[in-house]
């Protein structure tokens, strides 16, 4: 979520945020310079993913985080398949899923109807480890990394530490940090900026953010009440409770619930914010006679925005600092944790000395172009909804209008594209095919599951470079060469045949997997000088 | 992208394209207009020809104003 939050209602529902103890930097640093690898400015999801990442791969780094406390107000909710298969190589996503609310489907309303014009299910092939999306408040993400990150001992996070000048050269960057208790000065290797979007680093360092606002106004409400509504995104256009306009509702754990009105280009924001006029909104979405409390309320207008590169020398930029979505499609946190994905397994390499610093260019490349899609889909949704000029909005009304009656309409109603990763098409990593397969899974996509003996495909991959190889029951063992693993896939765990349906895959066909789960290169035969090739060029040697 | 006649009855089909605009006001002209425009381009569906018609719809609108009296 992006956006100015302006005001409570009421505090009356509100939980306390856990928070968190400040401890002064050690006297050795506060006296002269201390050299880590790897700074992180921000404890949000993508820090504190950031710093779990590194950590698997033994890189030492410290997160400084200005709060004293985990996230507040109304964030993130909708952790896409994609984020909780990351999290699940972080060790972090099984709480997650027992805690959130799994969903699949969204569906549409149209006017006072009780039946949906349209219904999709973000998860049309079913056996895989993870659902579409689970629906959890961020601080308890939050808080589940920050727990995690308790047990590395190379992380340290250090709260109410807060990045106040940056200065970088060829050899390294220097940080100064301030704190309750004074300040003091870290250098470092690399400076990971995941400082969100309004990033202090991003702004030290006077850096562009170009971008558009789109001329709406939003208000959400975090409600807690009893109900008996299914675990789905339900959206409605032009309801009897908010004529004209749209509005969106998401079960959330705790008996909390995301409810988001549309209001229009011109608003009196405090009149829209007196509890009467909110309650109204509310009971004629619900019902007059539910009860409910407020949990957060508050008015946003959206934005969509990139950094014209994440790679400024040796600081890196992650997340919500690097680009900013509106919110209708889940696409702001979840494009961010495949940026801190996709960065953590360059920087570690580059950072052991096993690829230049030149890897780290493809992860500028790869992620410009995955947020360019996030914001493409984000700025369409919005852009449908607001209807900005007569014409949008007679064709928005039209569309309407057919989807009651006409199939073939449907699809063309934008409540939000629902985060999907990005495919890394014309990364300079991947090697490009030579063999006839089928085009889901070529070189750029990321991996998609599938059942595998009594576990999950995708447990046996990432982390690493994986020549995932489909053979027969009998077939001999491979030779792989030096920095990959070989992973097989034999139709005894594959039982129903999905991992080889899904990757097109036949006896011999052998797939090259990137550390965060991207293909980089397929061929129909196993060819140990053609593996080799593709590692290399992946890894920039 | 056909640019040849391929209406059978060119008359016919104005006409009748005036009388489902009558009685309208111009919002709902409008709406009706968008309607008709989804509906067709789904009956195209081809995305090449789509992009053709809506470039050719958008360079027709850029020629000069007909001369009042002409023809």
């Amino acid at each position: 979520m992006s956006a100015e939050p302006l005001v409570y209602a009421s505090q009356t529902a509100r939980r306390a945020r856990r928070t968190y103890a400040f401890l002064a930097a050690p006297d050795a640093e506060r006296n002269g310079l201390r050299r880590v690898p790897v700074v992180i400015a921000g404890g949000g999801p993508c820090g504190l993913a950031m710093a779990l990442d590194l950590a698997r791969y033994g890189v030492e780094c410290v997160v400084l985080e200005r709060a004293n406390c985990l996230s507040d107000g109304s964030r993130a909710i909708c952790w896409a398949k994609r984020s909780l298969e990351f999290l699940d190589r972080l060790g972090a996503a099984a709480g997650l899923v027992a805690r959130g609310v799994t969903w699949n489907v969204g569906k549409v309303f149209l006017g006072s109807a009780p039946e949906p014009i349209y219904t999709f299910d973000l998860l049309p092939e079913k056996d895989q480890k993870f659902p579409a999306f689970i629906n959890l408040q961020q601080y308890y993400l939050e808080e589940a990394l920050v727990e995690r990150l308790a047990a590395e001992a190379c992380v340290e996070l250090r709260w109410q530490h807060a990045v106040k000048a940056v200065r970088q050269d060829a050899a390294g960057v220097t940080v100064d940090i301030g704190t309750p208790l004074g300040d003091y000065t870290l250098a470092c290797d690399y400076l990971i900026a995941a400082d969100g979007c309004r990033s202090t680093v991003r702004s030290l360092l006077g850096l562009d953010f170009a971008g558009r606002s789109f001329n709406d106004n939003f208000l959400i409400a975090d409600i807690r009440m009893k109900a008996p509504f299914p675990a789905e995104r339900r959206f409605w256009f032009d309801p009897p409770f908010n004529r004209g306009r749209t509005a969106l509702m998401h079960r959330q754990p705790d008996d909390l619930w995301r409810l988001d009105f549309q209001l229009g280009p011109t608003v009196d924001r405090r009149a829209a914010l007196e509890p009467a006029a909110v309650a109204a909104k509310v009971h004629g979405m619900l019902g007059a006679e539910i009860p409910f409390e407020y949990e957060w309320v508050s008015i946003y207008d959206f934005q969509c925005r990139r950094m014209e590169r994440f790679v400024h020398g040796r600081v890196l930029f992650v997340g919500d600092a690097a680009h900013l979505v509106s919110p209708f499609g889940a696409r702001g946190a979840n494009g961010g944790l495949q940026d801190v994905d996709n960065l953590g397994w360059k920087l570690a390499r580059v950072l052991a000395g096993r690829s230049p610093p030149a890897l780290l260019d493809s992860y500028d490349v790869e992620r410009c172009r995955a947020a360019d899609e996030n914001i493409l889909n984000s700025a369409r949704a919005t852009d449908f909804m607001t209807a900005a000029t007569p014409a949008a909005q007679a064709y928005r009304d039209a569309v309407l209008e057919l989807a009651r009656d006409f199939e073939f309409a449907r699809p063309l109603v934008n409540s939000g594209r629902l985060s999907r990763p990005a495919v890394l098409d014309d990364s300079p990593l991947s090697t490009p095919e030579a063999s006839t397969f089928e085009h889901a899974m070529r070189p750029g996509a990321p991996c998609v599951d599938a059942p595998l003996g009594s576990g999950w495909l995708l447990e046996k991959l990432g982390g690493r470079f994986v020549a995932l190889h489909f053979a027969a029951d009998d077939a001999a063992q491979r030779q792989v060469p030096a920095g990959v693993e070989l992973v097989v896939v034999r139709p005894a765990d594959d039982r129903e045949g999905l991992a080889a349906r899904r990757y097109d895959a036949a006896p011999g066909t052998t797939y090259l997997v990137r550390p965060d789960q991207h293909v980089c290169a397929r061929w129909r035969a196993f060819d140990p000088h053609a593996l080799d090739a593709a590692v290399k060029r992946a890894t920039v040697h | 992208m056909i640019t040849t006649p391929n209406l059978t009855d060119p008359d016919g089909f104005f006409a009748a394209l005036m009388a489902l605009h009558e009685g309208l006001s111009d919002a709902e002209s409008r709406r009706l207009d968008a309607r008709l425009v989804l509906l067709l381009a789904n009956q195209i569906g081809d995305p090449a020809v789509l992009a053709d018609v809506l470039a050719a719809a958008r360079r027709a609108s850029a020629a000069p104003e007909l001369a009042p009296g002409a023809g």
